[in-house]
């Protein structure tokens, strides 16, 4: 209502809602975009804006189809609503290496991958540090970024280095990693000047981090990341504490001091080790613990896929919109070579289950046609025990896939998971059922044996 | 020429005009500023704020978020006779910068009564010596990896696996009891007609040593599992999946079976990394909340069943383009047991050394008070790091 009060109310449809009443509904679930409205008198936009704004701020650093997006989280459990924007994974160069080890690891950065549940799951930012001490080799190297696919986050608490790569690279908007309490004034400049979201980092002081963010605020600063110090040993208790606080303050008090993302520096891991495995897994577990309690931003070191692959996938988990069933189109799909005498066997639309099943189906290269239920986004076994899995459901999907016009044959696998409800569905579909291996990695085979049997 | 034309012919030539003694009386005063003042005024105001840099930094007030909670997690004792005995929960806040928490999270090691098929490579290297006995077994978790505390899953007794008779698993169980001094967890094989006759006869073997048998659930003859715990003084794993409701509802049951706070541990279900975590957050989560604002139904420490990491195939796979193995599993365990960790789980069944160890570092700062550790400056990372 507080929404709908500030629009024009006039119903004029120019959103592409039919009236005022929708647009201010889709606004609050963050559906639509405030912009659409072109009526708005500048007071009424601001109010809107303000009123809009999540109680951590949303910034998006990079330009045109090189950027990253960070922050814009409204609650502290995501059980509450959802959290938005993942975590944005950035991984480190130096601006110190041989040109051919960094156009490697550039290049390692850019095309790291891991698939997973239909979605392509990669890396989103390149962080430079100034480490040779010279401010022209940090902008030459800067401006080598500039070919990148990935946007930037420049590292130096250098003011002047800072000034040196941003006049080669400020108009692709990275973000500046870091003013402190020691060279503020200059970065803050800079941050002005080359309109750059711009990241605070204090040794663990959250009263320091208060003044300086009230500072660089009343400078009319509005993209601020949080860094209170990410410390992997013993002192890792104060870093969740901090980034604890820091997102209570934020989404509960309405602390305009901290209202902003956190970043955190699991890379500090190899601050204390050498050895690539152990400080591998350390790594992994700093990046895994922050990602669990508000980091907004992580800046990792280790590049093994092996190490990404836990980080990538908590992302996921986390990020996922708990209000959604995960679930993909139930019916009929097809697998490989394919005639009349093809097997055919079933799953539910639980994505989870339905990607597994596929991956192995490709991997495997089996031969079949899947159906593929709708059990709501429920898994085999959970849809069995909450009957959707059931006699009628199967026999609904057999007859409304068409599949008995595609193959002879009538006999159906289910799932090992599945078996509790072959009998009732044989009953109902008059098909026989035969129920095949708990795990779809052995589906394949089971398929090859069925075949040489016959 | 009127009063007002002849004041204002005097004031032609006049700059500016002082009055004294001046004295309004009104009863409403309306006073309209005329937008161009408006601006003025604000563009002054701006122009002042952004010229202030302060030489010095004005300290501001800043308060920890610290939060008030009207209930607490009850504190579990498990071991006892010959046990050193181990204290799960009674945290009297969610956060330490709140309250610290009195118990640090606690690792159960599990072994197996059977020589585990299937057990994950980098596990098996570390235990094919021993896995034939599951005394031999328990010590080596004890003594090589400094397990807490050690489950022994009667597996073996399983109708599909062995079908051990309940003495033979009682056997075992003494077998665990002599061969190491701290507390036990005892499982039983899953199986919902056998298990609470097998944690019977356990509980029996057990007696006096304040075991935590694993477990009761709805599924299964609940009645008999809680009798055997207070018969011979021992604690409950209390085991719903995932749902708030169905937990609350069988810890009813079994405190109204004569059971207290004091002797149940919930396990809420952990599903691993990738394969349903976020539902485990979010009921892990809701549920450490619930006791804290004091819902008694709730207010037990809470158990994960961290191994079932070693499930997905991201742990245990051959994949080339996934990296080695070796590695993936640890990692996979450490994450989902850290993820349960940060929500508020007490105690975990866990089964890789690495993955216990890096938990229990972690895990240890959470009864120590904040700002009271040594950090190191870290403020030169970036060079620091180096090439």
């Amino acid at each position: 209502m507080d929404i709908y009060r500030l629009l024009p109310q006039t119903n004029c449809e120019i959103c592409n809602e039919a009236s005022c009443m929708a647009f201010a509904t889709k606004l609050s679930e963050k559906e639509t975009q405030l912009e659409l409205c072109t009526e708005l008198e500048s007071e009424q936009l601001e109010k809107l804006e303000s009123l809009l704004a999540p109680a951590v701020r949303e910034i998006t650093f990079g330009t045109g189809d090189k950027t990253a997006t960070l922050g814009g989280d409204e609650v502290l459990y995501r059980y509450e609503l959802t959290y938005y924007n993942q975590t944005p994974l950035v991984i480190d160069v130096s601006d110190n290496m041989d040109d051919a080890a960094f156009q490697a690891r550039v290049k390692l950065i850019e095309e790291a991958e891991f698939e997973r549940t239909g979605e392509k799951l990669k890396l989103d930012a390149i962080a430079l540090r100034n480490v040779s001490g010279s401010n022209e080799k940090f902008a030459e190297t800067a401006e080598k970024l500039k070919k990148s696919k990935l946007p930037l986050v420049l590292c130096s608490m250098d003011p002047e280095a800072m000034k040196a790569a941003l006049e080669v690279v400020g108009d692709e908007r990275p973000l500046i990693y870091a003013a402190t309490e020691n060279n503020l004034e200059d970065m803050s400049n800079l941050a002005l000047q080359y309109e750059c979201p711009i990241t605070i980092f204090v040794n663990n002081d959250l009263e320091k981090m208060k003044e300086l963010s009230r500072i660089l605020r009343a400078k009319g600063i509005k993209d601020i990341v949080l860094d209170p110090s990410t410390f992997v040993g013993d002192g890792i208790g104060d870093t969740i504490d901090n980034f604890v606080m820091i997102r209570r303050l934020a989404v509960e008090e309405n602390d305009e001091d901290f209202r902003f993302p956190i970043l955190g520096v699991p890379a500090v891991t190899w601050l204390y080790e050498n050895d690539e495995v152990q400080g591998g897994i350390k790594e992994a577990t700093i990046a895994a613990t922050l990602m669990n309690k508000y980091a907004d931003i992580l800046i990792v070191h280790g590049t093994n896929i092996w190490e990404l692959i836990p980080m990538l996938t908590l992302r996921q988990s986390l990020y996922t919109d708990p209000r959604k069933p995960q679930a993909v189109d139930p019916g009929l799909y097809e697998f490989g070579e394919l005639d009349e005498n093809s097997p055919v066997i079933l799953t539910t639309n639980f994505a989870l289950t339905y990607y597994t099943v596929e991956g192995d189906l490709k991997s495997d290269k089996a031969n079949c046609y899947l159906l593929v239920l709708d059990t709501e986004g429920r898994a085999v076994d959970v849809s069995v025990a909450g009957n959707q899995f059931n006699g009628k459901s199967v026999t609904d999907l057999i007859k409304e896939s068409g599949i008995e016009e595609k193959v002879k044959t009538r006999t159906l696998i289910v799932p090992g998971l599945g078996a509790p409800v072959s009998g009732e569905i044989e009953d109902e579909s008059g098909w026989e059922v035969m129920v095949g291996p708990r795990d779809s990695s052995a589906v394949a085979d089971f398929l090859i044996k069925l075949k040489n049997k016959t | 020429m009127d009063k007002m034309t002849q004041l204002l012919k005097l004031l032609e030539k006049t700059d500016t005009i002082e009055i004294n003694e001046f004295r309004m009386d009104f009863e409403e005063l309306e006073i309209q500023l005329m937008p161009a003042v408006q601006r003025a005024v604000q563009q002054v105001v701006q122009k002042q704020a952004a010229a202030v840099i302060p030489k010095k930094i004005i300290p501001e007030p800043f308060a920890p978020p610290v939060h008030d909670y009207p209930g607490e997690v009850a504190e579990v004792q498990l071991g006892a006779g010959t046990r050193k005995p181990v204290l799960l929960g009674g945290q009297k806040a969610l956060y330490r910068f709140e309250e610290p928490q009195p118990n640090p999270p606690v690792v159960t090691f599990d072994v197996f009564d059977i020589p585990m098929p299937g057990l994950p490579r980098p596990i098996r290297e570390h235990f094919s010596d021993v896995m034939d006995h599951p005394g031999d077994w328990a010590k080596k978790a004890v003594k090589d990896f400094g397990a807490n505390m050690v489950t022994i899953h009667l597996i073996g007794t399983g109708p599909k696996v062995m079908d051990k008779t309940p003495r033979q698993a009682a056997a075992d169980i003494e077998e665990v009891l002599q061969a190491v001094d701290v507390p036990l967890v005892i499982g039983g094989s899953g199986d919902p007609k056998k298990d609470p006759i097998v944690l019977e006869a356990a509980a029996t073997a057990a007696e006096g040593e304040r075991c935590l048998l694993a477990s009761a659930n709805l599924d299964l003859d609940y009645r008999r599992v809680a009798k055997a715990a207070i018969d011979y003084n021992h604690a409950v794993l209390s085991w719903a999946i995932t749902d708030i409701n169905m937990q609350k509802t069988l810890n009813k049951y079994l405190m109204k079976e004569g059971l207290t706070r004091e002797d149940i541990v919930m396990d809420p279900t952990t599903c691993a990394l990738g394969y349903g975590i976020e539902f485990s957050i979010d009921v892990i989560t809701r549920t450490r909340l619930a006791a804290l604002k004091g819902d008694k139904d709730l207010q037990m420490p809470m158990s994960s069943g961290t191994t079932n990491a070693w499930g997905s195939r991201e742990a245990w796979m051959k994949k080339d383009e996934w990296g080695a193995t070796d590695y993936r599993g640890p990692i996979w365990e450490i994450v989902t047991g850290l993820t349960m960790m940060l929500c508020g789980v007490d105690i975990f069944m866990m089964l890789h050394p690495s993955s216990v160890q890096l938990l229990s570092e972690i895990g240890s700062t959470f009864t120590k008070e904040y700002l009271e550790t040594d950090v190191p400056d870290i403020s030169n990372w970036i060079t620091e790091l180096g090439v």
